[in-house]
């Protein structure tokens, strides 16, 4: 079976910690994106797992062996780079050819299996060119085609998309997700954008500074973050996290103070269990509805700011005491600035984290 | 909407964004400022072609032909081939017969010497640099510094060690020293030059190539050796100069069988004590020039991205 585990995976740089005990199983014909901001080990662990960087502890299985001590060539994986790597001095075609030299095939089967990829990416006219002569989308579908060529075991994209253009990264995007979803391999992704990974993954595993925050279906990620790093780093417009002290659980709804606002939120039960003391409430833009009433269910803030964004409308709105607040509401409610917003949470898509920043929701 | 150019704008000043058009007015300027700075050339060249005693005639002669009457006479000179006949052969003694000079030798010396030199330099030297550039020592930096110190002290000073050691093995006189030491001197330059072009490549090329199942070696050879191509070239013929040139060492180092032209043109022009015949060394010099031209010309599409050290790129 074509799968990539990584067990407890450690790799230091120096005294740098870049990846520190890692866990990830990736299944056969899965896509897993590794998300996170520039410098959280992302890169990283694929790397290790290519081989082209050693583990300082812990295992890279593929396909069920452990292949710690194997050099990136015996593990058989195909790779595709951030910035293509595509071999200078070749053409097009033997760019594809290249990895197919290690297997014992004739040159009439590397041709064929060159066109035959050619023509899945459209790069069938390109074939005699050099990498130097093409676009950055040409460029970019040649190096999956490099990486589709042979029969691997498992497929890992550094960044794929990210040299592109918007226009060129929508289509990319399908048609990446379009080749893997007629191969039956294990895939890893490495992205900083979250609308790609939420787009291209089975699941997605978010991570920061060396560690893997939470691993989850683009759903549960977005719908249930683990903690606030996950939350503020899924979704945009970011989650509104608020600072607060949590007095108290009676009738479904939490007491919660914030900025001199007593408010009675609906939230997870299992927010009764919590002790009293500092919390964070996270509230998604787009989980406000505007009511016309201050009641105790009520968030209240004056609107400062107003982006429109086409089909909806951000508003910046700010607390008595000076927190932001964002709003996002649909085109046709007309907000004016300066005028005073009574908010009531959706509780569905209302997130308590405790001190220590971990969702209360078990 | 005019489209009227200044003057300034015709002789280069830019009043535009971005690469202007090939203009004629700024061509014209830099073609005058180059004829300038070739004029030393050219009038050696035409030294070459004069007859031998026109060589200090004063006013002096500037051009073998009038241009249709353009150049008044007292200008014009009427070009030979004589000078350089008599760098390879010519009469050496009053009243004898036409010997050679053994110069033939002197160039197929300089052309060995030098460019086995820079060869061997390039092979070791690159090598070096990609290990420099690939598998960093501790305190890299510190090697590399230390590589260059050996350029650091003017050659006279070098020389008088070098020469009892030379004196000492054997190595005095024969190909083998003189081609070692350019080597080991040119070795400093390559290495840093090299180091340079390598550092500028992707190792994301590299890790690709890995990953396809390319071994270390041919990764090197395969990968790397390919997109420094320019470096190499550049390396080449900034070390073959130097080396072409180079007179003190190759005029205490070489003996009479290995004698470079740059010693030998000195003691041609030198020796007799009939003065200095300035059309036959102008005759050397000339000849002199061709092969490093040569390389130069067949090499230059590839200097063009040398020399700029690999920085500009898209």
């Amino acid at each position: 079976m074509s799968t990539i585990e990584i067990r407890d995976l450690t790799k230091k740089f120096g005294t740098f910690v870049a990846v520190k005990d890692a866990n990830l199983s990736v299944a056969a014909g899965e896509t897993v994106c590794l998300l996170g901001p520039s410098g959280c080990g992302k890169t990283t662990t694929l790397r290790t797992i290519a081989g082209l960087e050693r583990a300082t502890a812990g295992d890279v299985v593929i396909a069920g062996r452990r292949v710690n001590h194997l050099p990136p060539e015996k593990r058989d994986i195909a790779m595709v780079f951030q910035f293509y790597a595509l071999y200078p001095a070749l053409s097009v075609g033997r760019n594809i050819a290249m990895p197919l030299h290690r297997e014992a095939i004739g040159s009439a089967e590397v041709a064929a299996r060159v066109r035959k990829v050619a023509d899945i990416l459209h790069l069938r006219d390109i074939l005699d060119r050099l990498p130097g002569q093409i676009s950055e989308g040409e460029k970019q579908r040649a190096a999956v085609a490099r990486a589709i060529v042979r029969d691997p075991k498992c497929f890992l994209f550094d960044e794929p998309l990210s040299r592109l253009d918007v226009e060129l990264r929508h289509s990319m995007r399908g048609q990446i997700k379009a080749v893997l979803s007629n191969l039956t391999k294990a895939t890893v992704i490495v992205t900083h954008d979250q609308l790609e990974a939420l787009t291209m993954a089975d699941r997605i595993a978010i991570m920061r500074d060396g560690l893997i925050e939470q691993v989850g279906s683009p759903h549960e990620v977005f719908a249930k973050p683990a903690n606030v790093f996950v939350a503020s780093f899924i979704g945009t417009p970011q989650m509104n996290l608020i600072d607060a002290q949590f007095k108290g659980y009676g009738n479904g709804k939490a007491k919660v103070v914030f900025d001199e606002q007593d408010v009675d939120l609906s939230v997870h039960p299992a927010v009764a269990n919590l002790k009293t003391g500092r919390v964070t409430v996270g509230i998604r833009p787009r989980a406000f509805s505007v009511v016309s009433e201050d009641t105790r269910d009520t968030i209240d803030a004056m609107a400062e700011l107003i982006e429109p964004m086409g089909a909806e409308t951000l508003i910046h709105a700010r607390t008595k005491t000076g927190s932001d607040i964002r709003v996002v509401v649909p085109r046709d409610k007309r907000v004016k600035i300066g005028e005073a917003l009574h908010l009531v949470p959706d509780p569905a898509q209302t997130h308590v984290f405790a001190d220590d920043g971990k969702a209360v929701r078990a | 909407m005019t489209d009227r150019v200044s003057f300034w704008e015709w002789i280069g000043f830019r009043s535009v964004g971005g690469i202007a058009e090939a203009g004629w007015g700024r061509t014209l300027v830099v073609a005058v400022v180059s004829f300038i700075y070739f004029l030393p050339v050219l009038f050696i060249i035409f030294t070459a072609i004069k007859p031998q005693g026109l060589a200090l005639s004063v006013p002096p002669t500037l051009s073998p032909t009038s241009f249709f009457g353009l150049i008044p006479d007292q200008f014009v000179f009427t070009p030979t081939l004589d000078n350089f006949a008599s760098v390879f052969s010519r009469v050496m003694t009053a009243g004898g017969q036409p010997e050679s000079t053994g110069f033939d030798r002197f160039f197929f010396n300089s052309i060995v010497i030098a460019s086995a030199s820079v060869l061997l330099a390039l092979v070791i030297g690159t090598l070096a640099a990609y290990g420099f550039s690939r598998y960093p020592l501790k305190g890299n930096d510190t090697y590399l510094f230390v590589i260059l110190t050996t350029r650091m002290l003017p050659a006279i000073v070098v020389i008088i060690p070098v020469i009892l050691m030379f004196r000492a093995v054997g190595l005095s006189g024969s190909y083998l020293g003189i081609i070692m030491l350019y080597a080991a001197f040119n070795l400093a330059f390559t290495v840093w030059m090299m180091k340079s072009f390598f550092d500028e490549l992707s190792t994301d090329v590299e890790d690709a190539a890995r990953i396809d199942g390319s071994s270390e070696i041919k990764v090197f050879f395969k990968i790397c050796l390919p997109q420094v191509v320019a470096g190499l070239a550049a390396t080449f013929v900034f070390g073959l100069i130097l080396t072409w040139n180079e007179f003190l060492f190759a005029l205490l180092l070489t003996g009479p069988d290995t004698r470079t032209v740059p010693v030998a043109m000195n003691q041609a022009v030198s020796s007799g004590g009939r003065g200095t015949d300035w059309t036959l060394l102008a005759a050397i010099e000339t000849l002199f020039l061709v092969p490093v031209f040569l390389a130069t010309f067949f090499l230059q599409d590839h200097l063009l991205r040398g020399v700029t050290f690999g920085t500009v790129r898209k």
